[in-house]
C-alpha cells in the first residue's frame, strides 16, 4: 500500500510548525507500517494531547486521541480488548513522562505489547514553551525564564528499569535508522519504548538560540553516536542512538489468556 | 436450595447485575468501600473469557475501560468517592467520545478522605456536574438487592442506548449489607446490546452523525471502519472542529439526548403516595428507614407514602411536582447536607413545604432520626 493511503488528506493542512520533527517522525512511522505491509484496519493509534499527540487525527486507522497523559491507560484497555491489534502510541515528553509518568512506568511494568513512541523535543510545544521533565538543567523555558533548575531524566535508563522488554533512541535526522527501529519495536511482542529526539524551533530552539530546524537537526548528528561507539567511550556527552534492550520476557496479553483457560477448566 | 437464590453483599450483588448485563471487561483500582467488586470479578470474569485488569491507579481504570469498550466490550470500573474524583475528567471524555460504560461510586464519608468505611450519600452532586463543561449525566441508585441487581442491569441498557457513561451511586451500606438476592433466570431483565452500523465496507461512515431517533451506530476498532475518536469538539468523522456551528450541533446533541428522554430513563418506586399527607423522598439505603416509618405509621392512619428515587439524574421534575401536588408536607431522607433536597424544591414549586431528615456523622440514618423530624414538621406521633 502507497505511503499516501496511510494519510487522511482530507484533514489536512496539519497544525505543525515549519521544521517542526513531528511531520518527519510521522513519516517514519508509516514507512515503517508499509514495510512491514500492515492493512490499516489491524492498527490503532492512541495518543494523548500535545502537538505530536496529533500525528493520530492524520493517519487513516483507527485513531483515538484522549486525554494528557492517559494515552497509555487507554491503550491498555484497546488492547487487553481485542489483543490481535497492533497499537501504537505516539507521545510527546510531557505527555509521556510528567503527567503520564506512571501509566509509562506501569505498561513497561506489565510489558504489555503496545508501542510506544516518545517524541522528545524537551518542550510543552501546544501551550507555548514550557519547560518539560526532560528540557535539562540550564535550559530556559517560557516557565524558565531565569534557568531552569529541574534536572531531567534519561527516558531509556528509565523504560530499562520499569522493565520494558524493547527500548530504543533515534532522531529526526536519522530518519532510515528510526523507520528500521519502529519496524522492530511493532514486531516486538511486548512494551516496547522509541525515543526519539525532534526539533521544536519555535520554542525549545528559539529560547535556548540553537538556530532554525535544520541547526537543531545539525545537532542531533553531531551530538549523538550509536551505542558502545569508540566516540561515545571518549566523549561521554554524546547520547547514544540504536536498541538498548530487546529481550523476550512473557507478555500480559498472552499471561491473561492463560488465567482464562485456567479459569475456565475450574469453573 | 435453588441455585438462583444468594445471601450475599450489595457489592457482589452489582458484581452479578453486571455480569447477567453481559460485562465482558472490568478494570479497577482497591478503594473502600467499593473494593469486593474488583475482587469478585477478578474470579468471574475469566471464568467467563472476560477480562479483569488491577490499574496503576484510578484514572488508568476509567481510561482502559474506555479504550476496551471501543473494542466492542461491554465495560464498568468501580471505586468510592476519591476515586470518583480522580476519574472525573476521564468520565467527561467518555461523555465527549460517547463511549458507553458503567462507574460505580459506592460513596462513604467526605470531602477528601473523609470516612472511609462509614456510610454517606454526598455525591450526588459530584456525580452530575463533576467533570467539567456543560453536559448530561446518568445516575442510577437502588436499596435493596434485588433493585441494585435490577438497577445494574438497566445501567447496561441505558448506556448502550444513549451511548453514554452511566453513573451507579450506591452507598457503603447497600454495598456491604448482605441480604437476599434472586438471580433472574437469563431472558428475564431483556438486554440492550450494542448498536452496530450497517454501513458497509467501502462506504463512507459517519461515527458522529445521529440517526434519525438520535442513536449513533457504533463501529468497533479492528472492524472495517476507521474513524477518530477525540475529546475535542468533532464534526461528524470524528475531527477536529471549533466551527461555532459544529460545536453547538454537539454540545446540544450531548445534553439533548439525555434531557429529552427524562422519561424514558427515568426509574422510581412509590409507596402509598395516592392518599399521602406527606410525601418521603428517598433513594439508596436512606429509603430503607424512610421505607420503614412509613409501613410503621400507615396502620395508625397517619397519611405518609414514599417515593423512592432510582434515577437520580436527568432529575425526574415533573414525576416529583405531579406525585407531591397534593402533600402538605415533602420530607427528603438523605445522608448530606441537603443535595436531592436542593432539586425537590425547585421541582415542587413552594419550597415551605419541603424539609430535610439527614445525617452526616457517618452514621446510618435511623427511622428514630426520621421520625423526630416529622415530629417536629407534623407536630403529632411519637
Ligand atoms: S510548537 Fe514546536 S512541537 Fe509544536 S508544532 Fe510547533 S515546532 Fe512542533
Amino acid at each position: 500500500m502507497a505511503i499516501k493511503d496511510y494519510i487522511r488528506e482530507r484533514f489536512f493542512p496539519h497544525l505543525w510548525c515549519p521544521g517542526c520533527g513531528h511531520g518527519i517522525v510521522m513519516n517514519g512511522m508509516l514507512h515503517a507500517i508499509e514495510k512491514l505491509g500492515m492493512s490499516r484496519n489491524e492498527i490503532v493509534m492512541v495518543s494523548g494531547i500535545g502537538c505530536s499527540s496529533r500525528i493520530s487525527c492524520y493517519v487513516d486507522f483507527h485513531t483515538l486521541h484522549t486525554i494528557h497523559g492517559r494515552a497509555l491507560a487507554f491503550a491498555t484497555g484497546v488492547k487487553l480488548g481485542l489483543p490481535e491489534l497492533n497499537v501504537i502510541v505516539p507521545m510527546g515528553d510531557g505527555d509521556a513522562l510528567a503527567i503520564g509518568g506512571n501509566h509509562f512506568i506501569h505498561a513497561a511494568r506489565r510489558n504489555i505489547d503496545i508501542t510506544a513512541i516518545v517524541m522528545n523535543n524537551r518542550v510543552y510545544g501546544m501551550t507555548g514553551g514550557q519547560f518539560s521533565p526532560l528540557s535539562g538543567y540550564g535550559t530556559k523555558a517560557t516557565t524558565a525564564p531565569y534557568k531552569n533548575i529541574d534536572h531531567d531524566f534519561d527516558i531509556a535508563q528509565l523504560a530499562m528499569a520499569a522493565g520494558a522488554s524493547f527500548v530504543a533512541r533515534t532522531t529526526a535526522y536519522h530518519v532510515k535508522q528510526m523507520t528500521d527501529i519502529i519496524r522492530k519495536a511493532i514486531l516486538h511482542e511486548g512494551f516496547s519504548v522509541v525515543e526519539i529526539l525532534t526539533q521544536c524551533p519555535t520554542y525549545f530552539g528559539r529560547k535556548n538560540k540553537l538556530g532554525d530546524a535544520a541547526e537543531m537537526m545539525e545537532w542531533f548528528k553531531d551530538f549523538t553516536t550509536p551505542i558502545g561507539s569508540k566516540a561515545k567511550k571518549e566523549n561521554d556527552d554524546l547520547i547514544e542512538r540504536g536498541i538498548f534492550v530487546q529481550k523476550e520476557i512473557p507478555e500480559y496479553c498472552e499471561e491473561y489468556d492463560k488465567i482464562i483457560e485456567h479459569a475456565m477448566k475450574g469453573s | 436450595m435453588d441455585k438462583n437464590i444468594r445471601f450475599i453483599q450489595g457489592n457482589e450483588v452489582c458484581v452479578e447485575g453486571a455480569l447477567y448485563a453481559g460485562l465482558d471487561f472490568f478494570a479497577g483500582y482497591p478503594i473502600t468501600p467499593s473494593t469486593e467488586i474488583a475482587e469478585h470479578l477478578s474470579s468471574r470474569l475469566p471464568r467467563k473469557g472476560g477480562k479483569f485488569i488491577q490499574m496503576e491507579d484510578e484514572i488508568a481504570s476509567m481510561c482502559a475501560i474506555i479504550g476496551a469498550s471501543l473494542t466492542g466490550k461491554k465495560v464498568m470500573t468501580a471505586t468510592s468517592g476519591p476515586g470518583f474524583s480522580l476519574k472525573q475528567e476521564a468520565l467527561g471524555y467518555a461523555i465527549m467520545t460517547e463511549i458507553p460504560c458503567v462507574i460505580v461510586n459506592v460513596q462513604r464519608g467526605g470531602p477528601s478522605t473523609g470516612l472511609p468505611t462509614s456510610v454517606a450519600q454526598g455525591d450526588v452532586m459530584q456525580a452530575r456536574w463533576g467533570t467539567h463543561g456543560d453536559h448530561a449525566m446518568i445516575v442510577l441508585t437502588a436499596s435493596n438487592h434485588q433493585d441494585v441487581f435490577a438497577i445494574t442491569v438497566e445501567a447496561f441498557n441505558l448506556a448502550e442506548t444513549y451511548r453514554t457513561p452511566v453513573v451507579l451511586l450506591f452507598d457503603e451500606v447497600v454495598g456491604h449489607m448482605r441480604e437476599k438476592l434472586v438471580i433472574p433466570e437469563p431472558g428475564v431483565i431483556p438486554l440492550v446490546e450494542r448498536l452496530h452500523t450497517s454501513v458497509k465496507d467501502g462506504v463512507d461512515y459517519h461515527p458522529y452523525l445521529p440517526r434519525e431517533d438520535g442513536r449513533l451506530p457504533m463501529s468497533d476498532f479492528g472492524g472495517v471502519h476507521r474513524y477518530n475518536v477525540t475529546g475535542l469538539f468533532h464534526d461528524m468523522w470524528g475531527f477536529p472542529s471549533s466551527k461555532p456551528e459544529i460545536v453547538q450541533g454537539l454540545h446540544r446533541h450531548l445534553v439533548d439526548k439525555i434531557r429529552n428522554n427524562v422519561n424514558q430513563i427515568m426509574r422510581y418506586k412509590e409507596y402509598y403516595l395516592d392518599d399521602a399527607e406527606c410525601v418521603l423522598i428517598s433513594y439508596g439505603s436512606s429509603a430503607r428507614s424512610a421505607l420503614h416509618v412509613v409501613e410503621q405509621r400507615r396502620p395508625r392512619g397517619e397519611r405518609l407514602g414514599l417515593l423512592e428515587l432510582q434515577t437520580l439524574w436527568p432529575f425526574p421534575y415533573q414525576m416529583i411536582k405531579d406525585k407531591c401536588k397534593h402533600a402538605k408536607y415533602v420530607l427528603v431522607v438523605e445522608m448530606n447536607a441537603g443535595q436531592v433536597l436542593r432539586a425537590v424544591k425547585r421541582a415542587v414549586g413552594d419550597p415551605e413545604r419541603v424539609f430535610l431528615a439527614n445525617r452526616v456523622d457517618g452514621v446510618f440514618i435511623t427511622p428514630t432520626d426520621i421520625r423526630n423530624i416529622l415530629r417536629i414538621i407534623m407536630g403529632k406521633g411519637a
